[in-house]
């Protein structure tokens, strides 16, 4: 079974006496090691399938797997625990907690996860080094550029080991260079093994990608191979 | 995570917290650190009361019986004016009650007046002075020091002899031992031939030590005629003090020519009544005082709750990422729990630091002192005011939705 698995999965948002349809019934199936951009215009729906993804919300219809678990069935606690273990974040706005600093920012998921103290701090250094920050760990978000912030933003969502990394716009916020930088990362990190699952309305971004889903209105429009990625990389390669 | 990993870790948020926001945190505990002056001094008042009672009470011993005319207690004023009109106690009843009761220990005759006492050139103004019998000494707390107590010959045989108080010793005779000496009492002249073991004040407010013991026929002699006589009695055993007081009732009544289904013309005191009247109106200290104390509290708690109201509102998105990594709900009210409680412990350990220099003013009066069950009970007190009032705030913040929560700004 694939690692992710939506069957005929909709997500309606019910305000007052209207209905919006942000997802209906679309299927989607997504493999261990895959990097998979999801694009369209706003409003179709991206970030209603990344929060599903992400085990933040849940379906109003339909099944949603992953690892071979039915998510749609689980309370509050047990999507807490999936999130955890499976799942990193990465967010347009960083959502670092501003009044912590880099190490403690990237401990929190061990914390959560009941590591014990010394473990998750080396746990944490290894990533933040990994990740190029090993001399920014005490440094807050407010005293890191926002490329640091992302970085750190990063190695929360991989200190815990996921099965699948998720970005919602991770670069919106920074500037070109920078994005490309956070986009050099991703692609290492997937070349070492990571899912990754991206949302982006750019299509340098997407191009990244090994395989882009486009959503129009709550519904898949395509989904295919992203070419320009090989080729990007034949390039980057020779 | 375990409960105790997301205590440390609440605890580590809820200092960074309150950092954040000291001048309001510090506003909000105004009510919780009244309330827990309050409970501290209240109980430290009456715990000093309580301890001052019961160390003055254990004196009388509670094997012992105060036979009067009068109820110690009474509920009217009708009820005082009708026991004024019952007849005196007489020396010869209470010979008689000696010689047929048979469940006491021990038995004295027991009166008193107060007189200036002189030895020399130093003057005791005013003196409790007793009239007795030998058996005095086996009553209650009475125990000799010094030297010794009248014996039985000398008791019904009116030589001028006496035992003193610890006071009595101590004002008359700074300097050299009492024994032997001879003192003047109310005009007569009386040899000292013991010393009784102090006894300390009653309640604060009079020394049982300032005190001269005298043999009843003495006493009967020199200083009081036809006194209204107290009997006090030791019972045989204290299982069996019901019996005992049966038995003196029949006696008395029969003595005291009572006809049947008329009530009693004396009573039968015991320190049991005092300590029952005693609880009754600490009884109601304390639950006037818990009143206000919960009240001050309840007060203060509603200001804990609209604080982490705030508190939750405004760290929203904080929730929202929280949940987002892996926080369960638990971890997430554990976390705004231990912060109200941090803000309310603050709160009490500042009640404390007031009430502190407080209960040493109070000290003055009553032997209170800031206990450390007391200390305990307020850090208890505020801890669960704490709990209590942050629950709602954090059980909102914990079924947050952290969609909703991650979108807030
Ligand atoms: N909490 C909500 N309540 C009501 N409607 C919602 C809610 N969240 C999303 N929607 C609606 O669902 C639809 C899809 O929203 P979504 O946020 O997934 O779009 P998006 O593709 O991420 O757009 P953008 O590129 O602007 O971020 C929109 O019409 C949006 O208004
Ligand atoms: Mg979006």
């Amino acid at each position: 079974m694939a690692l992710l698995q939506l069957t005929k999965i909709s997500r309606r948002y019910v305000m007052g006496s209207e209905t919006i349809h942000a997802l209906r019934e679309i299927d989607v199936s997504i493999e261990r090691g895959e990097y998979v951009a999801i694009m369209g215009p706003s409003g179709s729906g991206k970030s209603t399938l990344m929060n599903l993804l992400g085990c933040l919300d849940t379906p109003s219809s339909g099944e949603f797997h992953l690892n071979g678990s039915d998510v749609s069935r689980m309370d509050d606690n047990q999507l807490a625990e999936l999130r955890n273990r499976e799942i990193g974040f990465v967010f347009q706005s960083f959502h670092l907690l501003p009044r912590s600093d880099a190490l403690h920012n990237v401990e929190l998921p061990l914390i959560y996860s009941g590591m014990p103290p010394a473990r998750r701090r080396q746990r944490a250094l290894e990533v933040l080094d990994h990740v190029g920050l090993g001399d920014r760990v005490h440094h807050k978000p407010n005293e890191m550029s926002g490329g640091q912030r992302q970085r750190v933003a990063i190695a929360r969502a991989l200190v815990n080991n996921p099965s699948i990394l998720l970005a919602d716009e991770p670069t919106g916020n920074l500037d070109s260079r920078t994005g490309d930088e956070i986009m050099v990362l991703f692609e290492e990190l997937w070349r070492k093994g990571n899912t990754i699952i991206l949302v982006t309305h750019e299509e340098v971004v997407a191009r990244h990608a090994r395989r882009i889903i486009r959503l129009h209105d709550g519904l898949i429009a395509s989904d295919e191979p992203s070419l320009g990625v090989s080729a990007l990389h034949a390039v980057g390669k020779s | 995570m375990t409960l105790w990993q997301e205590i440390k870790e609440g605890t580590v948020i809820s200092f960074a917290a309150l950092r954040a926001n000291k001048l309001r945190s510090g506003l909000t505990t105004l009510g919780i650190v009244i309330g827990i002056v309050t409970v501290t001094l209240m109980a430290t008042a009456i715990q000093g009361l309580n301890g001052a009672f019961r160390k003055s009470i254990s004196s009388m011993g509670s094997d012992t019986l105060f036979i009067k005319r009068f109820s110690w207690f009474n509920d009217s004023r009708e009820a005082w004016l009708k026991s004024y009109r019952r007849p005196l106690i007489t020396l010869d009843q209470i010979e008689a009650l000696s010689r047929q009761a048979t469940l006491i220990k021990a038995i004295t005759p027991f009166s008193g007046c107060r007189l200036p006492v002189t030895y020399k050139n130093r003057t005791s103004r005013s003196v409790s002075v007793l009239g007795c019998n030998e058996q005095f000494v086996n009553i209650g707390g009475n125990t000799i020091a010094e030297g010794r107590f009248f014996n039985a010959a000398e008791a019904n045989g009116g030589r001028p002899i006496c035992t003193i108080g610890s006071g009595v010793a101590t004002n008359l005779f700074p300097n050299i031992s009492p024994l032997g000496k001879k003192i003047r009492v109310g005009g007569t002249t009386v040899e000292i031939v013991g010393i009784m073991a102090q006894q300390g004040n009653f309640l604060g407010a009079f020394s049982l030590d300032n005190q001269v013991i005298v043999p009843m026929r003495y006493y009967t002699l020199a200083f009081q005629h036809d006194a209204d006589y107290e009997i006090q009695i030791r019972v045989a055993s204290m299982e069996h003090i019901e019996d005992s007081k049966e038995e003196i009732r029949g006696i008395l009544r029969k003595l005291r020519h009572v006809p049947p289904s008329v009530e009693d013309n004396f009573a039968i005191n015991q320190q049991e009544m005092f300590i029952a009247t005693f609880n009754r109106v600490g009884g109601i200290i304390a639950s006037a005082g818990l009143f206000i104390t919960g009240l001050s509290l309840f007060v203060g708690g509603i200001g804990i709750m609209n604080i982490m109201f705030v508190s939750v509102a405004e760290r929203t998105k904080e929730i929202g990422i929280r949940k987002a990594i892996g926080a369960k709900r638990r971890t997430i009210l554990m976390q705004f729990l231990t912060e109200a409680a941090g803000i309310c412990l603050f709160a009490g350990l500042l009640g404390l630091a007031i009430a502190f220099p407080v209960t040493l003013v109070i000290s003055q009066f009553l032997p209170a002192t800031l206990s450390l069950p007391i200390v305990g009970l307020a850090v208890g007190v505020s801890l669960l005011t704490g709990i209590v009032s942050g629950f709602l705030p954090a059980w909102r913040a914990a079924r947050m939705n952290p969609v909703d929560a991650l979108r807030n700004d």
